[in-house]
């Protein structure tokens, strides 16, 4: 079945992997694909390997088997400061701000692998005009929302064609979260690949294409949203929901 | 002489031993702060540093006749430069290879304390020699003479502060290095090579102590033992600063300089070494985090 659900033009392919933290292993053949425009998210319960996920994808943990495509391209092969190179933007969970330094000078790291930056400023600002009045203010001293938008901004300085969002709402007030689901549709309507990691079903349903339930370090089942929507019962399953 | 005239001299000592602390204590900072590796070795490229700036001024001396100052430029350009390349030779051999791991690292870079230590002793010899110095002036004061050499290595040390504080708070590469500090990992994931930041810093944290070293020999000497006092003064004050604190090394090397100047020139200089060894306790006592130490990440 997750065959057929898989998009022909994918444009991030995880396939089969292997990841060990020491001697325990905690992915088993992970696998999944994210299309252009395409927000696909991952659910499964906390230690179900869905950071780790990501983590192997930005080449911060090394699989013992599998790939990771970018159009075709081997991201494990890679160093992983090349990996952002690629055209992957990370929000990764905690967000993991540089807390000591300013707004400004987070978005400056973001925009390393950039060569115009100027451009790509702007249109982040554009999606996050608060962090325009900001710049100079340290970026641990700025609400949690804030520092969501920080986070998210941070990542897509790189102009990412792909962005992978850990748990972005963590922790956040319902306002902010809506503020979040704006982004995300914002991004997909821009035709930036999107994988989400969520634990809130009811933020999954009103984002994502497609779910995939994470269990044991694999892939268990995917589905459409609006099946979910219709039939909650995989929810049930999956998440407890 | 009287007690205001001897406070003086014994301030400027003081300051002379604050900026060459200074330069080898922020080296050693600079890479535990960004690499959080403890390097064993540091004294000893303090110590090549003299040797160095010894083979060097004495080879264009004595090749082409020139003056002292011209030499002794020559050291200060040659000198920092070579220490810093072998430093990148010994990350990239060692350190890399043991994945910068805290434990293996301080083993490791004892290892290159000794290596560095007798491989001196075997080319350059047991002898103390000295550098002539670029310059000879004396100031004259009300009360005493005092060498302008002296007052122009604290005025060097401090602009080499205000250089490095440029650097790492206002250009690209500091924020890189920041980063790579603050959280090594995140830094990756934007495309920063954590690798490269650790050479050039593990390079340029010998390159001060290089800097501090070529001053230092027209005014002491260069011995093959001359890193192990620089290396625990450096510890200290490191320790009293706080770890990865730049500010606070620079703070506590003032403090410790000034004191072991003023206290070794009124009283005597194991009783100066024996404060700042009892200091040292007190602040791992009650501040064990040092005194503008960083918050634990
Ligand atoms: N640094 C680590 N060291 C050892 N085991 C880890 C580490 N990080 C994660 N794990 C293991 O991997 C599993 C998956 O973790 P993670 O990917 O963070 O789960 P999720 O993000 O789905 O909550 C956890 O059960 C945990 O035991
Ligand atoms: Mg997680």
């Amino acid at each position: 079945m997750a065959q057929d659900l898989t998009s022909e033009r994918a444009m991030l392919d995880v396939a089969d992997l292997d990841v060990y933290h020491g001697n325990s292993q905690t992915l088993k053949g992970m696998s999944f694909s994210v299309a252009p425009g395409e927000v696909v998210c991952l659910l499964g319960r906390n230690g179900a390997g869905k950071t780790t996920t990501l983590r192997a994808i930005m080449g911060l943990m090394r699989p013992s088997a599998g790939h990771v495509r970018l159009d075709g391209v081997e991201l494990t092969a890679l160093a992983a400061h090349e990996v952002p190179r690629q055209g992957i933007g990370y929000v990764p969970q905690g967000r993991r701000l540089f807390s000591e330094l300013t707004v400004r000078d987070n978005l400056d790291i973001g925009l390393m692998t950039r060569k115009s930056p100027r451009a790509v400023l702007d249109e982040v600002f554009d999606l996050f005009p608060r962090l325009q009045e900001r710049l100079d203010q340290v970026s641990g001293t700025l609400s949690g929302g804030e520092q969501q938008m920080l986070a998210t901004a941070r990542a897509l300085c790189i102009n990412p064609s792909v962005i992978l969002l850990d748990e972005p709402t963590e922790g956040l007030m319902p306002s902010m979260i809506a503020t979040i689901r704006d982004v995300i549709l914002t991004l997909k309507g821009r035709g930036k690949a999107i994988l989400l990691v969520e634990q809130r079903v009811e933020a999954v349903l009103s984002v994502a294409d497609r779910v995939c339930f994470i269990e044991n370090g694999r892939v268990q089942a995917t589905s459409p949203v609006q099946a979910l929507r219709d039939d909650p019962s995989m929810l049930t399953r999956y998440v407890g929901v | 002489m009287a007690f205001g005239p001897f406070l003086l001299l014994a301030t400027f000592e003081g300051l002379l031993q604050a900026a060459i602390l200074t330069l080898t204590a922020l080296g050693l900072s600079l890479v535990f702060g960004v690499m959080r590796v403890v390097n064993v070795a540091h004294g000893e490229f303090y110590m090549l540093g003299a040797v160095i700036a010894w083979w060097v001024s004495t080879f264009v001396s004595s090749m082409f006749g020139m003056p002292p100052a011209v030499g002794f430029i020559a050291a200060l350009i040659v000198s920092p430069l070579a220490v810093g390349a072998i430093a990148m030779v010994g990350e990239r051999l060692i350190l890399k290879r043991l994945n910068y791991n805290p434990e293996s690292t301080i083993v490791a870079t004892i290892g290159m304390l000794y290596i560095i230590q007798q491989s001196v002793l075997l080319t350059y010899g047991p002898d103390a020699r000295r550098v002539a110095a670029p310059f000879y002036y004396r100031i004259q004061l009300p009360w005493f003479g005092y060498s302008g050499y002296n007052l122009f290595v604290i005025a060097a040390a401090a602009v080499l502060l205000l250089i490095v504080w440029f650097i790492l708070s206002r250009t690209r590469i500091g924020l890189i290095m920041r980063a790579t500090q603050f959280d090594a990992e995140t830094a990756q994931a934007f495309g920063i090579p954590i690798d490269r930041v650790y050479s050039l810093v593990f390079a340029a944290g010998a390159m001060l102590a290089a800097i501090g070293a070529v001053l230092v020999v027209p005014i002491r000497q260069a011995h093959y033992l001359m890193g192990l006092d620089p290396l625990l003064l450096s510890f200290i004050t490191v320790i009293i600063g706080g770890l990865g604190s730049l500010r606070g090394t620079v703070i506590a090397a003032l403090l410790i300089g000034l004191s072991d100047g003023i206290i070794s020139v009124f009283f005597s200089p194991t009783l100066a070494k024996m404060i700042s060894t009892l200091l040292v306790a007190l602040v791992l006592v009650f501040k064990p985090e040092g005194l503008f130490g960083a918050k634990a990440r």
